[in-house]
This record gives structure tokens, C-alpha cells and sequence, in this order.
């Protein structure tokens, strides 16, 4: 007689509960805090360097839209155009420049955080190669993929999204030292702070996101390793 | 058949073939073992002799490529990944040589994890994780990490992991391969204490001759194929004739 092993079995199936998963990519990062720390810090300049982009944006706007004499005259001094030029054609050169420099913004923008990605995908794949034998002891104990890409998305998502929370603190408060030196005290009374908060949720968002990205091939890699790995003898 | 006669393990004629490029290894030519209910059975033979696939096969760990293996009268070849994952987590404790445990959890956590798996409470699996890490000797050290623990701890704990949900076999891969002698025989009879005690069925795969003195049976391979099996009162007659080798 063959019989079916949920036949077998006691009803109860196979879980790893969201908390133990919590709990164990928690205690894998702390374990690896050097590395971590790396990994990190690839995330953190990413998200830094979006943040003081965006942030300065922000700051400028408001000037702008303050639009008092001695605040424009402190923008073009920054080689910032205020739309107040004179001359029509002038302000539409000023406007392309603006466009022109906008476009190379974003440019560097994608390809910071597509390093950034590239940076995870690396790092993460160095840890999933250098841990065959802790993942496949965990399948020999009845983990299913889906616990081992849970756990190594959460590591990931961990592990970005402080790098990112760092990453925005600097960025934000590095560009508010450059405005202060350019603009003085102007930046406090005509401060953006909900074009801030929202750049700063934003980059949340992109950080984790990006975190979430880059551990994705590495985690499935991860699921995919047969559990006779834990058998290997070597390294 | 009696209630110890019980069949925990069954091959019928497996086979096994890989491909190493143009070249077909026949790593098993077709094995025929019964292995029953609370016996403790070591597997020996040379490296290259399909020992280790043949105990893989007997654990659901590689599937044959011809043949059938039974685990407690389920053809493992049946199974989804689901089924056997399920199978790994309750029917089959695995320990390993290099004792494989889980480096960021406490020894305790470490015992547990199955239970977790399986879907018990945290208390539950607390209290069962405490009893056997008692049963193991170890109980005082259930918060150390495994690098404070030493080789023989480890596998204790290790030991410890495989009992966790009460299983039909324990899959012990050269279980003292890493240990010195004395570490080493303290394992071979922690294994056997649990075997006697608890029923629970043991195979292990093993080059070590300590292994045999304990052993209800042992099934040498040799080319891919079962060359002999001594039983107990053999035994005797075989370490004398290994030792003379």
C-alpha cells in the first residue's frame, strides 16, 4: 500500500510563522554586521546622493516662489534662474539650461541606484554561495523555498531600508549645510518641509524597494539549492 | 511480520546514473535493502562506492534513476517538493558530519527550529527542546551559540535537532568523521541510547569501525552494489577480520 503522507501526518502542515523569520534574518544580519555594514553603505550613498537632489530641489522651489529681490539675486548668484530676466529670449535659454540640467540629474539618479541594485544582487549572492550549508541543513529539516526566499527577502528589505533611513538623514541634512552656506537664513523662514517629507518617503520607498529588487535572483537562487548541500564536506 | 519486523525503509533494484560530461558513472547498479523499524544500521564502504548515494537515496535526499525507494511505505519518487519537505521535517532527523547547526541560533533555538517547522507553539516547542537537550546532556548550555559549544556539543545538539519531531529514521552521515575517539564513541552511544530508548531507527553512513560494535546490521557497498550484510552475530567475526586487515 502507498499511502499519501498528508494521509500520514498529524493535519498539520509545515509553517515558519512571519516572527521566527523576523527574528532569524534579524540575527543573520547582526551576525554578519561587517559585511552588513558594506552592503549598506552602498545603499546608504545611493539614497543620500537622491535625497540631496531631490531636497535641494525642494529648497530651490520654495526661493523661487518667495520670489523677494535679494533671495533672486542670491539664486543667480548660484547661476539659478529666477524667471525674472528682462529679456524673453534669455529666460527661455535659462529655461532649456534648466531642462538640460534636470535631464542630466536624472540620468545620474538611475545610475547611482542602478549600482546600488547591482551592489545587492552582488553582495547577497556572495552570502547565499558562502551559506550552502546552513540553507540546505534548513531544507533537511523540512524549510520550503518559500521560507528560505522569505527569509533572505527579509534580510535584504532589513538591511536596505536602514541603509536607505541613514541615507536620507545625510543627504538631507548635507544639502541643508550647502543651502545655509548659499542662501543664509532664508532656507529656515521659506523651508519646504512638506516637499521634505515627501522627498524623504519617497527615497524610503525607492530604497526599500531597491533592497527588495536586488536580493530577488540571489533569494530564488537560494530556494532552488537541494538540500543534499548540507552533506558537502568541503569549505 | 511482528511489530519490530515493521519496514521503515525499502530500495527495490536502485539505480542510480550521472553524467560527468560524456562520461555515465553508475554510482548504483541496482539495491535491494529492508531496513526495519528500530534497528540501527550502519551503512560502510569506500569512498567512491556509492555509499553516500545510496544513503541519500535512503534519506529523500536524490531520487533514484531507476528503481524505487520507500520511506515508510511511500514511494519518495511520488512526491511534490511540498510532500517532501514534509517528510524531511517529521519521518527523518538528519545529522551531519560537519554538524551543520545553525550558526546564529542559540543551542536551544537550534533544537527547535523542526518544531517550529512543524507548527508548534513557542512553549511547546520550548519545553520539548529543553527535554531532549537534557536527554543529551546539554541542557545548562541551551543559550551558547554553536562556536561556544565544542565539536562533541555540537553534535549533541545536533543530535538533539534530529529527535526534535520525533521521527521514524535518524540519518547520521559520518557522524564522528569530525570528532576525536572518545568524542566520537561518546556520539555512537548517545545514538544508540536514543535507538534503545526511544525506538527511534538509525542509519549511518560511516568509514568508522566503532560504528559496527553497535550496530544491529551493516550493510557493506561496494560497486554500486550491496556486497554483503552482517548481522549482529557476524559482527564479531567481521571487526576481527578488519582489524587483521
Amino acid at each position: 500500500m502507498v499511502a499519501q503522507p498528508h494521509r500520514l501526518a498529524g493535519g498539520r502542515e509545515i509553517t515558519l510563522p512571519f516572527s521566527k523569520a523576523v527574528e532569524i534574518s534579524i540575527s543573520n544580519l547582526k551576525i554578519r554586521f561587517g559585511r552588513s555594514l558594506i552592503t549598506t553603505s552602498g545603499v546608504i550613498l545611493a539614497i543620500a546622493f537622491l535625497m540631496s537632489v531631490w531636497s535641494s530641489n525642494a529648497i530651490v522651489e520654495e526661493l523661487r516662489a518667495a520670489n523677494k529681490s535679494e533671495i533672486n539675486l542670491l539664486l543667480q548668484k548660484n547661476g539659478i534662474d529666477t524667471g525674472l530676466t528682462d529679456a524673453g529670449h534669455a529666460s527661455a535659454e535659462a529655461a532649456a539650461r534648466m531642462r538640460e540640467e534636470k535631464s542630466k540629474q536624472t540620468w545620474l539618479i538611475t545610475l547611482s541606484l542602478l549600482v546600488c541594485v547591482v551592489g545587492i544582487a552582488n553582495a547577497m549572492l556572495m552570502s547565499v554561495t558562502e551559506r550552502f550549508r546552513e540553507i540546505g541543513t534548513m531544507k533537511c529539516l523540512g524549510a520550503l523555498d518559500s521560507f528560505i526566499v522569505r527569509l533572505f527577502l527579509l534580510e535584504s528589505t532589513f538591511q536596505g531600508s536602514a541603509g536607505t533611513a541613514v541615507g536620507i538623514v545625510i543627504g538631507f541634512l548635507l544639502t541643508l549645510f550647502l543651502a545655509l552656506l548659499d542662501y543664509g537664513t532664508y532656507v529656515f523662514r521659506y523651508f519646504p518641509t512638506a516637499g521634505i517629507l515627501r522627498s524623504a518617503l519617497a527615497a524610503l520607498v525607492v530604497g526599500t524597494l531597491l533592497s527588495l529588487v536586488g536580493a530577488m535572483l540571489p533569494a530564488y537562487r537560494a530556494a532552488k539549492m537541494e538540500p543534499v548541500a548540507a552533506m558537502r564536506s568541503d569549505t | 511480520m511482528t511489530e519490530e519486523r515493521r519496514t521503515v525503509v525499502r530500495t527495490q533494484n536502485v539505480k542510480k546514473l550521472y553524467h560527468m560530461g560524456n562520461v555515465e558513472v553508475h554510482a548504483l547498479r541496482g539495491v535491494n535493502v529492508e531496513i526495519f523499524a528500530g534497528e540501527y544500521l550502519s551503512i560502510m564502504g569506500p569512498s567512491g562506492s556509492g555509499k553516500s548515494t545510496f544513503f541519500n537515496m535512503v534519506g529523500g535526499l536524490d531520487k533514484p534513476s531507476e528503481g524505487k525507494v520507500y520511506i515508510d511505505e511511500v514511494d519518495v519518487a511520488q512526491l511534490d517538493a511540498y510532500e517532501l519537505a514534509w517528510l524531511r521535517c517529521r519521518k527523518i532527523g538528519y545529522i551531519f558530519q560537519s554538524f551543520n547547526l545553525i550558526p546564529v541560533m542559540t543551542a536551544l533555538e537550534n533544537v527547535t527550529l523542526p518544531m517550529v517547522f512543524a507548527g508548534l507553539t513557542s512553549d511547546e516547542a520550548r519545553d520539548k527542546g529543553m527535554e531532549l537537550l537534557k536527554k543529551v546532556g546539554l541542557a545548562e548550555r541551551h543559550s551558547h551559540k554553536p562556536y561556544e559549544l565544542s565539536g562533541g556539543q555540537q553534535q549533541r545538539v545536533a543530535v538533539a535537532r534530529a529527535l526534535a519531531n520525533d521521527p521514524a529514521v535518524v540519518l547520521a552521515d559520518e557522524p564522528t568523521a569530525n570528532l576525536d575517539l572518545r568524542t566520537g564513541t561518546e556520539i555512537i552511544e548517545l545514538l544508540r541510547a536514543m535507538n534503545e530508548t526511544s525506538g527511534v531507527t538509525v542509519i549511518s553512513a560511516t568509514h568508522d569501525h566503532k560504528m559496527l560494535s553497535v550496530s544491529d546490521r551493516v550493510v557493506w557497498v561496494k560497486d554500486g552494489r550491496v556486497d554483503h550484510i552482517a548481522n549482529r552475530q557476524e559482527l564479531q567475526i567481521e571487526i576481527t577480520k578488519v582489524a587483521g586487515e
